[in-house]
């Protein structure tokens, strides 16, 4: 199975047996979307509860929260992450702060879909990877699979609890990335990250597509002689501190992947955590690759995703600090 | 009249039948036939075969991996072509991604769209954005950005500043019918309402957007009486009728010039392609669908009308489509060869001067190539 199939799996798994959730997006409807991540589910459960909308994020977004806020349970797609920013204030002003702002009054368990990210050869507008303007938005909680094993599992997590998610899904991956998917209903618990491979010379930190570069990279450093521990994070909010603390102090070095741009990035905060938590465990400075602090290009787009060539010679720097 | 009595679709300012000029027996409507020379009626022609099979190659193009993306105009070349047609050089196009006939028209050449195409070193965006994406500052045409509707209130904001700065110029912008849902699409028609700035929308309705109807897109009769709740005009006109969008355009480019402001025009038209070379059709339409409007192909209907007034031949068809193909396989031969942009060009551009994080990073790619670039050889 694929993460699309594993996509379209925990959502039908899903409204089969919560009849208050309800997909509605950019045609997501008759075509099942246009990574057909929706295919089937307006056959099986209808017109209402799978929802061909205007083209107006911030009107699906919107709308979305209101539905919420009367107890269905929304799973709204945005056809693309690039395309979320129409719908941005109603995610950052409205959606996140409901709960906090009414006093636990009221609350929006809307789970956002998103394909996001590049590698596609999309151009700045079918490629960015926007995590961290909601990782800084208290009150969204941040999922990002790397596979459909946890695709499914995190989904279902993410639509069977009370809070907004932003659920990135990472366009690259989703046919690439195959694996073993069990039939029914399983969870992956939210803000728990996965130990990929065990190792002791240096830990790598990766989420989403970034994942499947490491990997490549940890293959490489094998061949080095460099024995890496691999950790995929599956949700950025809330984070899986402990298992990074543990790798830290095991390792002493850090290399953080994240296709973002570099600046005030995701894996800038984790940096942070890292030097609050275990600077006394540091060997060497921890360090980041990145995308560029560039908007993302078309042509170079290679030149700009961090590669796994980069990621070997990060592991390296730190080795040889 | 009260809010109650009043009707959808019933007032008064939006006519009942769009405007049309060709008429069934392919000759003009002399009450309406605008004032247009010949040569310029063949000019017209010529750049609507030449739109025509410029989107074909690239099609095949992109089939044959060549191309990773694009977007056909077919069904649609009257909007564009005769829209553009009613512009004077000095006003400025804030398009969409649909509009290569504006810009043809306008004088871009196919080398330098296909070199967009490409993303090569030649490419007036140095490879920075998808094909299809283009942008022609010499000939006043913005930037295209993907994100929809986002260049509409753009298109306001220049318009208002050509008023403020008493320039005698209009904009022209061009958007689908499926983006007028987007926020963006609301507040720059009231802006313009507003400041009654010279602005001429125009909504190219070609019935789809991706696999969702127009039907969805609004409860509304049509979207031209849209332009009433925000205080100005909107009409309809046939949008496969080259001389009717030229009417309905220049209308509206005149009475922007005489300061009376903004007007909304929405042609009828249909997507008879898929929406880029990403989608498939089949997913949610049907070829009855599309057959209809087949019929009514606006190169076909043009060419009809002018083969009456003797200003079209089989021998001069020939020998256009000879020619554009002739001048889009060169282009395409040079944009193939021409190399990428120097992995260094990410770095420009981001800031009127780069500052020293972005020198760090440069410092820090080249290097990295290197290192691979060195331990490839050994
Ligand atoms: C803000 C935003 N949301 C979604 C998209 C994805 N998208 C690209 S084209 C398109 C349909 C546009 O339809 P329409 O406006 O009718 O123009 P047409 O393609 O028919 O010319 C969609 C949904 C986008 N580019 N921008």
């Amino acid at each position: 199975m694929n993460i699309i199939q594993a996509v379209n799996d925990a959502l039908k798994i899903q409204m089969r047996q919560d009849d208050r959730v309800v997909v509605m997006g950019e045609d997501v409807g008759k075509f099942g979307g246009v990574f057909r991540a929706t295919v089937g589910l307006q056959q099986e459960f209808g017109e209402d509860r799978v929802v061909d909308t205007p083209l107006s994020e911030a009107g699906i977004i919107g709308t979305a929260i209101g539905m919420a806020l009367y107890g269905m349970r929304p799973v709204p797609e945005i056809q693309f992450m690039d395309y979320i920013f129409p719908a941005i204030d109603q995610i950052i002003n409205e959606m996140a702060k409901f709960r906090y702002r009414s006093g636990g009054q009221y609350t929006c368990p809307v789970v956002i879909r998103t394909p996001y990210g590049g590698g596609i050869r999309g151009g700045h507008y079918h490629s960015q990877s926007n995590e961290a303007y909601f990782t800084h938005t208290p009150g969204l909680k941040v999922v990002v699979p790397s596979n459909p094993y946890d695709a499914k599992g995190l989904l279902l997590a993410a639509m069977r609890q009370d809070d907004p998610v932003i659920f990135m899904e990472p366009k690259r991956m989703y046919r690439a990335a195959k694996g073993e998917v069990p039939e029914g209903d399983y969870t992956v618990e939210l803000g728990k990250a996965k130990v990929l491979k065990e190792g002791k010379d240096v830990t790598v930190i990766a989420y989403g597509s970034m994942v499947h570069t490491a990997l490549e990279a940890v293959t490489k450093a094998e061949a080095e002689g460099i024995d890496v521990e691999l950790i995929d994070l599956r949700s950025l909010v809330p984070l899986d501190l402990d298992t990074i603390i543990a790798s830290v102090e095991k390792t002493g070095r850090v290399v953080i992947v994240q296709e973002a741009p570099k600046s005030t990035g995701f894996a800038a905060e984790l940096i942070a955590l890292i030097n609050e938590h275990a600077l006394l465990s540091l060997e060497a400075p921890v360090v980041r690759v990145t995308g560029w602090d560039t908007p993302f290009p078309y042509t170079l787009d290679l030149e700009y995703l961090p590669s796994a060539d980069r990621v070997l010679q990060g592991m390296r720097k730190t080795l040889n600090f | 009249m009260s809010l109650v009595e009043f009707e959808v679709g019933k007032n008064a300012s939006v006519p009942t039948a769009p405007l049309t000029v060709l008429r069934e027996d392919d000759t003009a409507d002399p009450a309406l036939m605008p004032e247009v020379s010949d040569e310029d009626l063949r000019a017209i022609y010529r750049t609507m075969i030449q739109t025509r099979t410029l989107d074909e190659r690239m099609v095949t193009l992109q089939r044959q991996g060549r191309i990773a993306f694009y977007m056909q105009s077919t069904g649609e070349e009257a909007t564009t072509v005769g829209s553009a047609y009613a512009l004077r050089p000095g006003d400025w196009i804030f398009p969409c991604y649909r509009e290569q006939g504006a810009y043809l028209w306008r004088g871009a050449t196919v080398q330098e769209m296909a070199h967009q195409c490409y993303g090569n070193y030649l490419d007036y965006t140095k490879g920075r954005q998808m094909p299809v994406h283009y942008s022609f500052r010499h000939l006043n045409i913005v930037s295209v950005s993907s994100p929809l509707m986002t260049q509409v209130p753009h298109a306001v904001g220049t318009a208002w500043a050509m008023k403020l700065r008493k320039d005698p110029y209009v904009t022209m912008t061009y958007f689908g019918e499926g983006s007028t849902s987007e926020g963006d699409f609301h507040v720059a028609m009231n802006f313009a309402g507003v400041y009654k700035t010279p602005t001429v929308f125009f909504l190219r309705n070609n019935g789809w957007a991706i696999s969702t109807p127009a039907s969805v897109q609004t409860a509304s009769e049509n979207f031209a009486m849209k332009a009433n709740a925000y205080g100005f005009e909107g009409v309809q006109v046939d949008g496969n009728d080259v001389l009717a969008v030229i009417v309905a355009t220049r209308r509206a480019v005149d009475k922007a010039l005489r300061g009376e402001g903004p007007t909304l025009i929405e042609a009828l038209t249909y997507r008879v392609g898929a929406h880029s070379t990403s989608d498939d059709p089949s997913g949610y339409r049907t070829e009855d669908h599309v057959s209809p409007w087949r019929d009514k192909d606006p190169v076909q209907r043009f060419q009809r009308f002018l083969a009456k007034r003797g200003l079209w031949s089989p021998e001069w068809e020939a020998e256009l489509q000879e020619r554009f193909k002739q001048e889009i396989l060169e282009a395409i031969e040079v944009a193939e060869k021409t190399p990428g942009p120097a992995p260094e060009t990410i770095f420009e551009d981001v800031y009127a001067e780069k500052p020293r994080f972005l020198q760090e990073q440069e410092a820090e790619l080249m290097e990295s190539l290197q290192q691979t670039k060195a331990e490839g050889a050994r």
